[in-house]
């Protein structure tokens, strides 16, 4: 993995702080044009990986990644999936039965499955899980996807209730249907890592908040950093600045100093803000991309 | 008691399944789940270590409970609550509470006589953007409240659809149950029921059964006037927002999930942090983790305060209890009874409205 990972939040209207600065992204961001141009700027930086939701307009980014090849041909994504608004919505909409008929092939093989005439066995769900990771990776075709992560909405979902075979499955089709590393995002970090080792995982790649405050760290700030200590994570650190409260500087510099994160995520807009946390990246941790 | 709270979650809808997860996470919970049968629990029951029961009195019956939660189609929560009640059990009930305010007090009285907790699942409590502003409020921060605005929008009903129990109003469905309950808590928890409520509008945008948007004004007898604005047919907000705004004889305040604001005119001897002008506080400074995040601090802490209560064998809920969702269900019982007959409901002392003096046309009351 590269050591700087640029993030989407800010294209999507996320904001930790405000509203009314969310309402202003999404505007500003409406045109792919303009998530473009911000990209563009990443890129030509040399920071070369772009972590996203599955949300649909990304759709629009890789069809550009796709057409102009000689322009991208270091890009990478690494998707984050699924979009769960979309599914949320489908199951307002349709109940959870309809919403999966929605999400399947008309003609697929689970067509008689899920017509509710009989229970599921457990090799049909499997079979489902599987192909609703296909169609969220569809968008991606053609482009590089070299780490593939479960959003921490639901991968916290599965991890609450127990229902870790699930992120297992995850991970097993990630390896063998794209031959890539799969990975988590979570805000339960010591639990989740905890939990895929149960399932067999060793040293998993996970996504979390991890900044010198503490901020939504849940499980506690010191199991965190036994966590980076032990080895047994291949962190991936996210709100390092957490949402502004620390100094630039001062959270790379305590980032740069624990063991066992290998990557930063940031979102920035701004050229300025991208320099200036790649400069940061580079005065603490070195080269921005991987060895 | 010091030994886990053995609890059930009832329902394992959308906020069901996310109050399972956090329950089951807890670590002072030993969790089982129930829900009718179905796809997903046909799944879970193969993939989980959690008991699933398929029946609710099954469950009661057969399972020694501390504590439920029920997340249950909002018509199904009187009798269930009652259900649990009876058998000497806690309860945390989603929002809203009761259908009928009249349920919603008699199962008050019953969880007070039997010394149980009885909590509801009005998170927005726990957003520390608006437990800011009670704060402020309880502190006479902007002098005497006299105009109040609240408001709450997203993205629910964005066109006609195949009907579920919540577009359909018997089962308590509807925007005013769903969304306008969350301002109107708020609302409740800062000044209390309102004494007179008018101009209440519940209209349909794209729903046949139900309402879509709500209006309303609520007066507060030596309290200020709110009006309520609730649209759940919103797409241009990703998701849920609620807002509330206050302006005062010191200045204004305002709330939303992520920040609090507050102007004041004179800095207020006491309140430490807060300077004559703007002051801004979000709600990142203002909220501690709990023990498990799923989809923000507020949804874990409510039911971390639960559960820690049951274990600590309290009688009561430390916030949300069933008296206080008993108000909120009876302002809403007010804004239907108004919304349906035109009538105002209640009565306000309204200010005395000053006689006007007879005078010319350019006369100044200095001249």
């Amino acid at each position: 993995m590269d050591r700087l990972l640029f993030g989407d939040n800010q294209f999507f209207g996320v904001n930790h702080m405000s509203e009314e600065k969310a309402r202003q992204q999404m505007m500003r961001f409406q045109q792919t044009d303009a998530i473009m141009e911000v990209l563009d700027i990443a890129y030509d930086e040399g920071i070369r990986t772009f972590m996203c939701t599955t949300h649909d307009r990304l759709a629009e980014i890789a069809d550009r990644v796709r057409a102009d090849k000689a322009r991208y041909s270091d890009f990478q994504f690494y998707p984050c999936m699924p979009y769960a608004h979309k599914y949320a919505n489908a199951v307002t909409e349709h109940g959870m039965m309809g919403a999966l008929k929605n999400f399947m092939p008309d003609d697929g093989i689970f067509a008689t499955a899920l017509s509710g005439a009989k229970a599921l066995a457990t090799k049909e769900v499997d079979g489902m899980a599987k192909v609703l990771i296909d169609m969220e990776m569809k968008m991606f075709h053609g482009t590089k996807t070299p780490v593939i992560f479960v959003q921490n909405v639901f991968a916290d979902l599965l991890l609450g209730m127990g229902f870790t075979r699930a992120l297992k499955l995850f991970h097993d089709h990630v390896i063998e249907k794209y031959g890539v590393e799969p990975a988590f995002i979570t805000m339960n970090m010591p639990m989740m890592l905890e939990a895929l080792e149960k399932e067999g995982i060793d040293r998993p790649i996970i996504c979390s908040n991890i900044n010198k405050i503490g901020f939504r760290m849940s499980g506690g700030f010191d199991a965190y950093l036994d966590a980076l200590k032990s080895g047994r994570v291949r962190a991936v650190a996210m709100s390092v600045y957490a949402s502004g409260a620390i100094p630039a500087d001062e959270a790379i510099h305590w980032i740069s100093e624990l063991p066992g994160v290998e990557s930063i995520v940031f979102g920035a807009s701004s050229a300025g803000n991208i320099r200036g946390t790649k400069a940061l990246v580079e005065k603490y941790m070195g080269d921005i991309a991987a060895p | 008691m010091s030994e886990k709270v053995r609890i059930a979650v009832v329902g394992l809808g959308k906020m069901g399944l996310s109050h399972f997860s956090m329950v089951n996470a807890h670590p002072h919970a030993d969790t089982i789940a129930c829900d009718g049968s179905g796809f997903l629990v046909d799944v879970l029951s193969k993939n989980i270590d959690a008991p699933i029961h398929k029946d609710y009195d099954a469950l009661l019956a057969g399972e020694a409970l501390d504590a439920v939660v029920i997340a249950t189609p909002s018509k199904l929560h009187a009798p269930m609550v009652r259900a649990a009640l009876e058998r000497d059990i806690h309860v945390f009930c989603e929002k809203p509470f009761c259908l009928d305010w009249q349920d919603s007090e008699a199962l008050t009285a019953l969880a007070s006589e039997k010394a149980l907790i009885g909590q509801v699942g009005y998170h927005y409590r726990y957003v520390g953007a608006f437990c800011e502003m009670k704060r402020l409020l309880d502190a006479g921060a902007i002098g005497q409240v006299t105009h109040v605005m609240a408001e709450a929008y997203g993205p629910v009903v964005l066109r006609p659809k195949r009907a579920t129990w919540r577009t359909d109003k018997s089962e308590g469905g509807g925007c005013l149950y769903d969304y306008a309950a969350h301002p109107l808590n708020l609302l409740n928890w800062y000044f209390g029921a309102p004494d007179r409520v008018s101009g209440s509008v519940m209209s349909k945008v794209f729903s046949e059964g139900t309402d879509d948007e709500v209006f309303s004004t609520l007066q507060w007898n030596d309290g200020p006037t709110a009006q309520l604005s609730v649209n759940w047919s919103d797409e241009s907000h990703r998701k849920m927002s609620t807002k509330i705004a206050m302006i005062g004889t010191n200045g204004r305040l305002y709330a939303d999930r992520q920040e609090c604001q507050v102007y004041l005119r004179a800095p207020v001897p006491g309140l430490t942090g807060y300077d004559k002008g703007w002051n801004v506080k979000y709600t990142t400074e203002l909220t501690e983790d709990r023990w498990f995040y799923l989809r923000g601090e507020e949804y874990s802490a409510q039911l971390d305060d639960f559960i820690n209560a049951v274990q600590a064998g309290k009688t009561a809920a430390d916030e949300n209890d069933f008296a206080s969702a008993t108000e909120t269900d009876r302002t809403m019982a007010m804004i239907i009874e108004n919304a349906e007959t035109g009538r105002a409901v209640g009565t306000a002392t309204v200010r005395e409205p000053v006689a006007a003096r007879k005078r010319g046309w350019f006369s100044r009351r200095s001249a």
